[in-house]
């Protein structure tokens, strides 16, 4: 089996302009913030970020990484709003697609099938609509007849999810509360990249966590970084909570505030 | 009673959008919501699931003897919200006399809003699949307004104009810190419901931005009776951070 270390640098060198990147984690939580930065402080430019928004969203903005965002949401959660991302919409610097939440993960899961679309009744009625012009809506081929929105696939060239331990095989464990949509961000993307607090043995990951912790394996993931802290100030619980005092640091502008731990 | 707060009927108010739901998820947004689902709970809704924020939902999620009853990751939390399972009571920056709700962003100019807020987040497709209500903490004219500018959670026209496919549409209250109010209307449009203690029906007619029905003898909101009164103050909220949201000038 291939060993797929690599480092924060090696991600970067892999990423290329234009390119859409999906973001797992959730608002403020276990957010890949040691390679978000590392993208941050790149040459990159003009990609589209797929993301349950937090700090990566408007990390990437106020660098002027970010062509257009695709997000249900952006928010810090101890603080609303992410001041950043809201600059940059304000001055009309970036592109968006605003979707429900729901519905972003369905369009997640349709890249991750192979299928066009999934319909879903999220959406229909309100201004995700008329703010994206392309969706469009499909009609029930059974008796119903019921219109439903057809959500499109959301292709990721690449998907970057930090977890809290994984192999040098690429199979990795979340030991928080939630998986996110990490599982289903490595399966939309062509390449995937998983950041983790430690990396440890195969025969070592059930010792901190149940089987039903591994729910992203080797078959999902291209590469595979150590990063300790790498979900920077955003919480990566069991191993750290939120830093709130960096958090609002970078809040107030101090963009790469690192986390005190 | 008269030593009731404005938050306390507040809290009361906020409570009862929830009777009657039987075994379903509630998600308050906000204080006064979060503070009104765990009394609903500990009284006359005890089928109610309440989360602790993240994934684990709690029999008795401020008591001592509390326990972990379900898991729901936001994975699983999207089945049970098309599933119908589910009463949020959201917040709003906007609301129109349909019940259209906007938490996007203000200005007419999508591209370029006045102000960025959080995003649609889930209020397109919990409006459309399972009952909602909204908590407003500052009743004003800039929150309720003609036309709201992005529609994030649907009201009653546009679920009209969506078709069969919004058949499980459903608000059902709109609290605020002056007033209760519904849609039931013979179109749906907003009404007060009752007003509470201590505010005229002149002040919520002055802080609404559209026409509303019913403002011929609205009822009075009614105040917290002994055993929700003891709940609210000893139980759930000792700390009085009800407070924060709804501050009392003086007593009612």
């Amino acid at each position: 089996m291939r060993d797929k270390r690599m480092s924060v640098d090696d991600v970067v060198a892999e990423l290329r302009d234009g390119m859409t990147v999906g973001i797992g984690g959730w608002g403020s939580r276990r957010k890949p913030m040691a390679l978000v930065t590392a993208i941050a402080k790149s040459s990159l430019k003009d990609l589209t970020v797929v993301s349950y928004g937090g700090p990566d969203v408007g990390m990437l903005c106020a660098t002027g990484k970010v062509r257009k965002a695709v997000y249900g949401f952006v928010s810090l959660d101890s603080i609303p709003l992410d001041p950043h991302f809201r600059k940059a919409r304000q001055q009309g610097e970036i592109e968006v697609a605003e979707f429900d939440e729901g519905a972003l993960q369905w369009g997640l899961y349709a890249a991750a099938l192979r299928l066009p679309f999934l319909p879903t009744r999220a959406g229909l009625g309100s201004d995700v609509v008329t703010n994206n012009p392309e969706l469009k809506t499909v009609t029930s081929p059974y008796e119903d007849g019921e219109e439903l929105l057809a959500m499109p696939a959301i292709h990721l060239d690449a998907a970057l999810v930090h977890m809290n331990r994984a192999d040098k095989f690429g199979n990795a464990q979340y030991l928080g509360p939630d998986i996110y949509f990490d599982d289903l961000y490595c399966l939309a993307a062509e390449k995937r990249y998983v950041s983790c607090e430690r990396i440890v043995e195969t025969s070592e990951l059930l010792a901190a966590g149940p089987p039903q912790s591994l729910k992203i394996n080797r078959m999902m993931v291209d590469g595979v970084v150590e990063a300790a802290g790498g979900a920077g100030f955003t919480s990566c619980v069991p191993d750290y909570g939120r830093d709130e005092a960096a958090q609002k640091a970078y809040a107030a502008g101090d963009l790469f505030a690192e986390a005190s731990r | 009673m008269s030593d009731v707060t404005r938050a306390e009927i507040c809290i009361a108010a906020c409570a009862e959008a929830w009777r009657g739901d039987g075994e379903v998820i509630a998600s308050p947004m906000g204080r006064i919501p979060a503070l009104a689902a765990r009394l609903a709970k500990l009284t006359f809704a005890p089928g109610l699931m309440l989360s602790d924020g993240d994934a684990d939902y709690l029999t008795d999620p401020t008591g001592a003897d509390s326990h972990v009853e379900a898991h729901i990751p936001y994975r699983r939390l999207f089945d049970f919200v098309w599933h119908g399972s589910r009463h949020v009571m959201m917040g709003a920056s906007q609301l129109d006399r349909f019940g259209n709700q906007n938490i996007s962003a203000i200005g007419t100019d999508f591209h370029r809003p006045k102000a960025q807020l959080i995003g649609v987040r889930g209020a397109p497709g919990n409006t459309i699949n399972h009952p909602t209500s909204y908590w407003i903490a500052n009743h004003s004219p800039k929150v309720f307004v003609e036309k709201v500018d992005v529609v994030s959670g649907i009201g009653f026209d546009r679920a009209r104009a969506a078709g069969p496919a919004a058949r499980f549409h459903e608000l059902r209250l709109v609290v605020t810190n002056l007033a209760v109010l519904d849609f039931a209307t013979p179109d749906r449009r907003m009404r007060i419901r009752s007003i509470h203690p201590g505010v005229t029906v002149e002040e919520v007619i002055a802080a609404t931005g559209f026409a509303l029905e019913g403002t011929s003898h609205p009822a009075l909101t009614p105040q917290p009776g002994g055993e929700a009164l003891r709940l609210i103050r000893e139980v759930l909220d000792p700390k009085g951070t009800r407070e924060r949201e709804v501050p009392s000038a003086g007593r009612v």
